[in-house]
């Protein structure tokens, strides 16, 4: 008993493919990206984490925040955090919807898949646009 | 050999439990946290949208106010519970090793406990705060 047990850990298990060997699909590359967007936001939780310790500090703090935001590189971030946020809830919604087995078939996975890459993206874009208004627009 | 304390087999003591070795029940509350997730960071965007070019101290009467605070709070704790469970699942794809995954899932946590009681503590302040 000793002997099979140990004879049956030691012996190398035969393994799954892994991803290389896959063409690229788009419900693939998409999990990848719901994954990825969902690290971003989690480290991106600093940013959100910042911004009310800086509103909750005074208007210095505050002021240093809008500053930061105001660079180029600040931009890049908040709109990063956005369209992470946007597409890792539409993939959420997707990956829902999937949980109650709908929407599982060849044509309606991709179709689902590619709304919420369409819908991330022109969310984002209205957002930002409705940012830019709000911030006085064209001047 | 070590002699068997019951009846069960290894497989079974360890079959359903997955690399977090406590089951499905983080899958479960991948899922609540998600439904929950999708008012909350409409209301977080609306919010943020809401304070696009006031000053301080509009933002802080904004952020202090009950109905703002308790969306902020709720979006803020559900997220903290969605994500440090999103990334023990990443660790524990990822790292394979004993001892770093230990450090790692320590690191995850502690990462976003302080996160949140900042984000917390910084919403409580604007509230109640001098």
């Amino acid at each position: 008993m000793a002997e099979l047990e140990a004879g049956t850990t030691r012996r190398a298990r035969p393994l799954s493919p892994h991803l290389q060997i896959y063409k690229p699909m788009l419900t693939m590359m998409m999990s990848i990206v719901h994954r990825i967007t969902g690290a971003e936001l989690y480290f991106g939780a600093l940013l959100l984490a910042w911004w009310l310790i800086a509103a909750a500090t005074g208007p210095n703090a505050y002021a240093s925040f809008e500053w930061f935001m105001s660079t180029l590189i600040g931009r890049v971030i908040l709109f990063g955090y956005t369209w992470a946020l946007m597409h890792h809830m539409l993939g959420g919604i997707r990956h829902l919807i999937w949980d109650t087995l709908h929407g599982l078939d060849p044509a309606k996975r991709e179709l689902l898949t590619l709304s919420t890459l369409i819908g991330s993206i022109a969310l984002t874009l209205l957002l930002w646009l409705i940012g830019y208004l709000a911030n006085g627009g064209p001047q | 050999m070590r002699e068997p304390l019951h009846m069960r087999t290894p497989m079974r003591r360890v079959r359903g439990l997955g690399a977090a070795h406590s089951g499905t029940v983080q899958f479960w509350h991948q899922r609540l946290t998600s439904v929950a997730g999708i008012p909350l960071t409409i209301g977080l965007v609306l919010i943020v949208i809401a304070l696009l070019g006031r000053s301080h101290a509009a933002a802080v009467q904004i952020l202090g106010s009950p109905l703002i605070a308790i969306a902020l709070l709720l979006f803020i704790i559900n997220s903290a519970y969605h994500m440090w469970i999103g990334m023990q699942e990443i660790i524990l794809d990822y790292v394979h090793g004993e001892k770093w995954k230990l450090v790692s899932l320590m690191a995850n946590t502690f990462y976003v406990v302080i996160v949140t009681f900042a984000a917390v503590y910084a919403i409580l302040k604007l509230s109640f705060g001098v």
